[in-house]
């Protein structure tokens, strides 16, 4: 029979929701749950929780003004709403936009819809180790560049982007500047002013909050042209009835990410670095994938050669651990994963990569857990294979 | 995308996984593309499959057609044996989901692969036509829509 171990390594992918999220939504889902743009008593207490909810995160973020939360149905709409919004607000007619070829897809898919709507797009390809340079994108800025948006951090390979010099380039040739942020926050020191971003995705579910909650950040006076037309809602930028107890828990969320930043960040990266170490010494053939050193603390992902990612994912998942792949084979598109093709990685070699993210419940235990499960496993799979020992040499794990 | 139970059993339980010594025909297939890899080495007596072991490098699935494959060839004729089309095999797992099709072709070109080298071993005309993945209009990752329709499971 299978174990009933439940060890959860994939928190690049989702949270659980925090305890204290669900204790701190609960009365609004309750007790407030008027229209918050109704004028009666009930309308307004929900007014009221809702722009609380807006300066506490707001606050958290570093933003200078509330108003330039605007919540969303999580981040990808948040980038959606960035990618075309602010284009098509400031640049009708068509220009120039730069998006790094490793973003997440609901960055590059709208980027694919700008092309179509007759602008021209970058796919700024990242460095060999995995982060985007500052000096490509000044080479890549033009003068009807409208718009550069570089993901903060990494959700693949976990490297952390040079934002604010990004942001400096992009401004110093007239351009917004967008950052997906939602693996950042609550993992690393952040803070938009800082950053020096116009406008940055945030996502609930990334950070202990429930699913169907994120935000954009919009730096005031930057253009954007809302894609949810409706009643007007979030200052006409985002129209539908707020989501109260989704801000609520979010903003919740969002201060207990980085009220423990500084002891949790070290934590995480301890056990991340227990894992990569473990993993490494234990297999021969095996990496990191992306050798830059700036890096989230919570994630590390792995090259194990001569194996195929979604066989080590089923077997580890009899052992109830639950991580993800990379690999062609486990993707619904059968294509490896374009992060790793765009820092060169070879696809035999994504093939057999592994993402391991470590979260608030991560515990050493769990680490050791996986440790001493995992090896086993890829010496099952490279001695079932025909061709490891062949590629690898004679002694075959 | 899930798989059946009996994908996961032949997954997590492979049957006839290794390679025979003294083996008749060797069969080695691969998808460079997407690096999957499979090797059959079969023996045989009186032109029936006498023994049958694998390996293979790939998904959950390639693994679990591989091991089922090596089932229902032994015991078969050589003729029985290259006859095997993949929609079998996927039925005999009760099914794959449709992006994964073309992984039990791996197991089925295999095997081909591995009754037309013994038979040219000995100095006999292979039977088996020719592989799918030999075809160079064949992509692995392709899924033709009748077969996603009807072996969804
Ligand atoms: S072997 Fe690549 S998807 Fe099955």
């Amino acid at each position: 029979m299978e174990q009933e171990r439940d060890t959860y390594l994939d928190y690049a992918a989702t949270t659980p929701v925090d305890p204290r999220v669900i204790d701190a939504m609960l009365p609004s889902l309750r007790d407030v749950w008027g229209n918050p743009n109704s004028l009666y008593r009930r309308g307004r207490e929900a007014y009221t929780a809702l722009e609380e909810a807006r300066e506490r995160f707001a606050r958290v973020i570093g933003a200078e003004h509330p108003g330039e939360i605007i919540f969303t149905a999580g981040g990808t709409e948040a980038d959606n709403l960035a990618l075309l919004g602010i284009p098509l607000r400031s640049r009708p007619d068509g220009g120039h936009v730069i998006v790094s070829a490793f973003e997440h897809h609901a960055v590059l898919e709208p980027a694919h819809e700008l092309e179509k709507r007759g602008f021209d797009v970058t796919y700024l390809k990242p460095r060999p180790e995995g982060y985007i340079d500052p000096e490509d994108v000044r080479a890549a800025l033009r003068d009807d560049t409208v718009l550069v948006s570089v993901m903060h951090g990494n959700n693949e390979i976990g490297t952390v982007q040079p934002i604010a010099e990004i942001a400096a380039a992009a401004h110093e040739r007239g351009a917004y500047m967008h950052t997906d942020a939602a693996q950042t926050l609550g993992k690393i020191p952040f803070d938009v002013t800082a950053l020096g971003v116009d406008a940055a995705t945030f996502s609930g579910h990334k950070i202990y909050a429930p699913k169907g909650i994120g935000a954009l950040y919009l730096k005031r006076r930057t253009p954007l042209a809302p894609l949810i037309r409706g009643g007007g809602q979030e200052s006409k930028r985002r129209s539908g009835t707020q989501d109260v107890a989704g801000a609520i828990a979010f903003a919740t969320a969002a201060e207990l990410v980085t009220a423990d930043l500084d002891t949790e960040a070290p934590r995480l990266a301890a056990l991340r670095d227990r894992l990569i170490d473990g993993i490494t010494s234990a297999l021969e053939n095996t990496e990191v994938s992306a050798t830059h050193h700036e890096r989230l603390p919570n994630i590390a992902h792995l090259i194990i050669k001569g194996v195929e990612g979604e066989a080590m994912l089923l077997q580890l998942d009899a052992k109830g651990i639950a991580i993800s792949t990379g690999s062609a084979c486990s993707s619904g598109s059968l294509e490896p994963s374009h992060v790793l093709l765009s820092i060169g990685c070879p696809p035999e070699l994504a093939h057999g990569s592994i993402r391991v993210s470590v979260g608030r419940y991560t515990t050493e235990d769990d680490i050791e857990y996986f440790l001493e499960v995992f090896p086993p496993i890829v010496k099952r799979l490279r001695d079932m294979s025909p061709v490891y020992e062949k590629m690898f040499g004679s002694h075959a794990g | 995308m899930l798989y059946t139970d009996k994908v996961m059993d032949h997954f997590n339980n492979p049957r006839n996984v290794g390679v025979l010594d003294d083996a008749d025909g060797v069969g080695e297939v691969g998808n460079p593309v997407c690096g999957d890899m499979m090797k059959i080495s079969i023996k045989v007596a009186e032109d029936r499959i006498a023994d049958i072991r694998f390996q293979t490098l790939g998904c959950g699935a390639a693994i679990a057609t591989s091991s089922i494959v090596t089932e229902m060839a032994r015991e078969m004729t050589l003729e029985e044996a290259v006859a095997i089309t993949k929609k079998q095999v996927a039925d005999e797992l009760g099914g794959l989901p449709p992006a994964k099709m073309h992984c039990s072709v791996l197991a089925t070109d295999g095997l081909k692969a591995a009754v037309d080298d013994y038979l040219v071993k000995n100095g006999r005309e292979p039977i088996s036509g020719g592989l799918e993945h030999d075809d160079p209009n064949f992509d692995p990752h392709a899924v033709p829509h009748e077969e996603a329709c009807e072996t969804e499971g």
